[in-house]
């Protein structure tokens, strides 16, 4: 076994491990930490497979920010965990035997003679000054560049989706309007009021 | 190297697990959101297997969509998640049955 | 078309212009009033008598070929042509001229009898309607327009029969015709579905060319016993004649249709409607020609029904029974002389009996408007010096019934009754025996009627007797002339029909059947044979009942009530009608309601309201109850959903579809 391989096998064995407390700890906290563990794990056999860049940004986004949006939901809303664990044994021998019964299957497809993976010809190994991101970035804003676009006009819509479901407005704050500001007439504001001279005679 | 077989496999047990965790968590939304985070996770370790055996960057390209999909709709998720327990006062996915026929 | 356009004109306008008096008195009768109506169907009717003297004349008298050909192509099914033809020969002239002539004489009268009824127009309206349809089965030439008139004729005749729809005893009696000659036309059109099916033609002329070709033919009704093709459609045609001509066991309608008014009964079931039947066979002679068996059993039933509704005949107290019963013995005559193929005799008598029963019925009228509608012949009597010409037309009409010598019932029925003699038909001398022990009961109960209506002390209440009177002339002058054919006809007609070639080709007779031509032989002469007449049983057999007649209802009066105490048992057999009446209500009537009760609570109700409709909904409803529980509204419950519908893809994917 190549030192790749015993890596490999370190950092699955830590990744499953932590999916499994990810659906059993009680805490969602901690559920959302050892959801991170989790990613980091999958950060790094990423890069056993030469792809670093991917393993990077997995850690930046996933973690860095929608991990944390995760934490802030969870602090925010205030949960009540004594009451969340109850009832739990009936239905997850259900669960795990059906779960079990797809594993069995998904093995049985990937190992069919019929998918034609034994055949493949084994990776190549690059080259020390081999830049994944450069890879990736030559093909990304030339090939891909509309669903690149596409992906950013998803993220915006995102956005404003997020704002727009749980935006409250309270109701003594006070803001200034620029439409109205820019609307008012002359009318509105000014008042003439005819007043005799007033002179001493 | 390693084998693709192996990442594969790896890639179909996390799948199983994040679906055993939806099915078994009812006690918690949040929980339920992890659960499709890990089964996007493991979908990605499966384009990027490809990626690496086939030697097609095709596979992490897609990686990149997904990452990025994946964030807006558990950012909207979130969202979603945080007004309905302002207007339930719960996250216990058995008491929101309203839909229910 | 072989003839001039001028007779296709006339036959046309023989049946449309009844048609035309129908309508117009029927749908418009509020328009035209009483008079109008009574105008509009006799002009349509009397058009119809004179054009069918002409097509009589043309035909019969000057010898001219007769016509057969299409008036109209009603539909075209594949290779059945379905139209409405003319097929004028002797037969049908001969029975075109009775039919309008009596009608004629029937819708004078009318206006007598039916003067002070409320339903005047629909009346007339009916009796032309009856004249259109009637005309059309006799001048048709193929069998689906013999079916149309059929049919009609019967749909004219419930709706008179029940022309005084508000009477209970009425809409029995109508619904009774109806349903009986249901039964016969069942048999009927089975018998015509016979004849397409072998024949391939519904065509007389074609059907009658090919049938010595079917003759061999043979079809397997249950299995393992064929029968003859050909007997076995002239018995389902003569099952038709038997309902419509009330043969026995179809005849049971015939006395109830007595509650319909008197001018439909002697137009309808004495002279017409009835003669249909015997027509139909007389028309059909080449086919039953060729079948022994079927002119065997038209000549047994024939004898039966003439012989036992005879006996019945004297035990009725109304009027219009007696005759009714006459009717049905005298069509037992014709329907014996069809089955010893002599069927120039039995339309012979056809014609004589509708002039003289006709009379009758309406001399029966006579009476009954002057009683007041009184028809029971006990509240009778001594009518002769009130009414004479009804008496004396009477007389006229009861000599020619029993077959006086002279009378032209005298020529028809010896005639009928030489004919059995000389048949060779298994059975004939047992129905020779029948037919002459009925020449005694009809004599017999004729003269009971006319000893107990016109002679004899009158038993009729002082009211009736103070307003008693010649009906009017409206109702005489029919009586009259139709007394002097009654008369006369025989005379005339007795040579040519019998024994000459009035006929002609209209009916074919087996040379081996051909009594009438053994007949002819011995033939002495008309004046020979009148003469002969009163040395031959008939007339014997024919005084003698007129002897017991006058012994029992004018010198002894009281006898009568004795000898029904002494024999019980026969008369209550004879009054209540063999039992066929209690029989048909209780078997069929009775059974069809019980079928049809049956099949509503259980057929209906249970399987298709309960089961099919019902129950198709019940069952949506409980499935949609079950499916229900699939939307728990959870969640996890919809995912799982997913996860299992793929972990069955994926088995088919990998097990199945490997």
């Amino acid at each position: 076994m190549t030192f790749i391989q015993f890596l490999f096998i370190f950092f699955a064995v830590i990744l499953v491990a932590a999916a499994m407390r990810v659906i059993t700890v009680r805490n969602p906290v901690h559920a959302a930490l050892y959801l991170v563990l989790a990613f980091f794990s999958m950060a790094c056999i990423w890069l056993l497979l030469e792809e670093e860049f991917l393993a990077i940004v997995l850690v930046l986004v996933y973690v860095g920010a929608v991990m944390v949006l995760f934490l802030f939901v969870v602090m925010m809303l205030d949960i009540n965990i004594a009451r969340l664990r109850a009832g739990f044994i009936q239905y997850v021998w259900v669960g795990v035997g059906v779960a079990l019964l797809i594993v069995v299957q998904l093995y049985l497809v990937f190992t069919a003679t019929s998918s034609g993976l034994a055949d493949a010809a084994p990776p190549v190994a690059h080259g020390a000054g081999y830049s994944n991101t450069e890879e990736l970035g030559l093909i990304l804003y030339t090939d891909y560049v509309y669903p690149f676009e596409i992906a950013a006009a998803v993220l915006l819509v995102a956005i404003v989706a997020a704002i727009a479901l749980t935006m409250r407005r309270r109701p003594d704050t006070k803001h200034q309007r620029p439409s109205e500001q820019v609307a008012v007439r002359r009318a509105d504001r000014i008042r003439i009021v005819k007043m005799p001279a007033e002179k001493k005679q | 190297m390693i084998d693709i077989t192996h990442l594969l496999i790896l890639g179909a047990v996390m799948f199983c697990i994040s679906m055993a965790g939806i099915f078994i968590n009812r006690k918690n939304v949040i929980i339920l959101l992890m659960s499709i985070e890990l089964m996007l996770l493991s979908v990605n370790l499966n384009f990027v297997a490809f990626s690496y055996h086939l030697g097609d960057l095709a596979g992490q390209v897609f990686v990149f969509f997904i990452l990025t999909v994946a964030a807006a709709e558990a950012a909207i998720g979130l969202a979603i998640l945080v007004v309905v327990f302002r207007t339930r006062q719960t996250i216990n996915v058995a008491e929101l049955d309203t839909m229910k026929g | 078309m072989n003839v001039s356009d001028d007779m296709y004109s006339i036959y046309l306008w023989t049946v449309l212009a009844p048609l035309i008096g129908a309508i117009a008195a029927g749908l418009f009768g509020r328009v035209t009033g009483r008079a109008g109506a009574h105008w509009v169907t006799i002009i349509g009717v009397a058009i119809a008598t004179v054009l069918s003297f002409l097509a009589y004349k043309h035909v019969v008298m000057d010898g001219a070929p007769g016509f057969n050909g299409t008036v109209y192509v009603w539909g075209i099914v594949g290779d059945l042509r379905l139209e409405v033809g003319f097929l004028i020969d002797e037969l049908s002239a001969t029975m075109m001229l009775v039919v309008t002539f009596v009608s004629l004489m029937i819708h004078i009268y009318t206006i007598g009898y039916m003067a002070e009824d409320p339903g005047y127009q629909r009346f007339f309206s009916y009796i032309s309607l009856f004249t259109f349809a009637m005309l059309m089965l006799v001048m048709s030439n193929n069998f689906f327009q013999l079916f149309f008139g059929w049919e009609a004729v019967g749909v004219v005749s419930y709706l008179l029969i029940g022309f005084w729809y508000q009477r209970e005893s009425a809409i029995f009696a109508n619904l009774k015709a109806f349903l009986v000659n249901r039964v016969g036309d069942f048999g009927f059109l089975l018998g015509i579905a016979a004849v397409l099916m072998y024949f391939d033609s519904l065509d007389y002329a074609t059907v009658f060319e090919r049938a010595p070709a079917v003759l061999g033919a043979t079809i397997e009704v249950l299995p393992g016993s064929e029968w003859s093709v050909m007997t076995l459609t002239c018995i389902l045609l003569f099952i038709g004649a038997m309902g419509k001509s009330a043969q026995f066991p179809l005849h049971v309608w015939l006395p109830d249709s007595m509650e319909g008014p008197t001018p439909i009964s002697a137009l309808i079931h004495a002279a017409t409607m009835v003669t249909a039947g015997i027509f139909m066979v007389a028309r059909m002679s080449p086919l039953f020609e060729l079948s022994d068996t079927a002119l065997s059993v038209v000549m047994w039933i024939g004898a039966i029904t003439c012989l036992f509704m005879g006996l019945l005949g004297l035990v009725q107290n109304d009027i219009k029974r007696v005759i009714a019963y006459s009717t049905l013995s005298q069509l037992g005559y014709m329907t014996v002389a069809l089955g010893v193929s002599a069927y120039a005799a039995g339309i012979f008598h056809l014609g004589t009996h509708a002039f003289f029963k006709a009379l009758l019925f309406l001399a029966a009228g006579s009476v009954i408007i002057a009683m007041h509608h009184e028809q029971d012949m006990r509240k009778m009597g001594g009518l002769w010096k009130y009414m004479p010409i009804t008496w004396v037309t009477s007389v006229i009409g009861t000599l020619a019934l029993v077959g006086f010598p002279g009378f032209s019932g005298f020529f028809s029925k010896d005639a009928i009754i030489e004919a059995t003699h000389l048949s060779d038909l298994p059975g004939s001398g047992v129905v020779y025996l029948m037919v002459l022990g009925s020449v005694l009961i009809t004599s017999l109960y004729s003269f009971r009627l006319m000893f107990l209506v016109f002679h004899g002390r009158e038993r009729m209440d002082e009211h009736t007797r103070e307003h008693l009177h010649e009906t009017p002339a409206v109702v005489t002058v029919p009586l009259m002339v139709l007394a002097i054919p009654s008369a006369i006809i025989g005379w005339i007609f007795v040579e040519p029909v019998l024994f000459g070639d009035y006929f002609g080709s209209a009916i074919f007779v087996d040379p081996d059947h051909d009594v009438l031509a053994k007949m002819g032989a011995m033939w002495p002469g008309t004046m020979q044979f009148f003469l002969g007449g009163f040395l031959h049983s008939p007339f014997f057999l024919m005084v003698l009942g007129l002897a017991i007649a006058w012994y029992l209802y004018i010198k002894r009066p009281d006898l009568p009530d004795r000898l029904v105490g002494r024999t019980q048992i026969v008369y209550d057999i004879l009054v209540r009608k063999y039992g066929f009446d209690e029989l048909y209500q209780f078997l069929f009537a009775g059974g069809a309601k019980e079928l049809g009760g049956a099949l509503w609570r259980y057929g209906d109700e249970t399987i298709i309201d309960g089961l099919v409709v019902n129950g198709s909904a019940r069952a949506v409803g409980w499935f949609a109850g079950v499916a229900r529980r699939i939307q728990s509204g959870f969640l996890y419950d919809y995912a799982f959903a997913m996860i299992i519908g793929l972990l069955v893809l994926m088995s088919l994917g990998l097990f199945v579809y490997a």
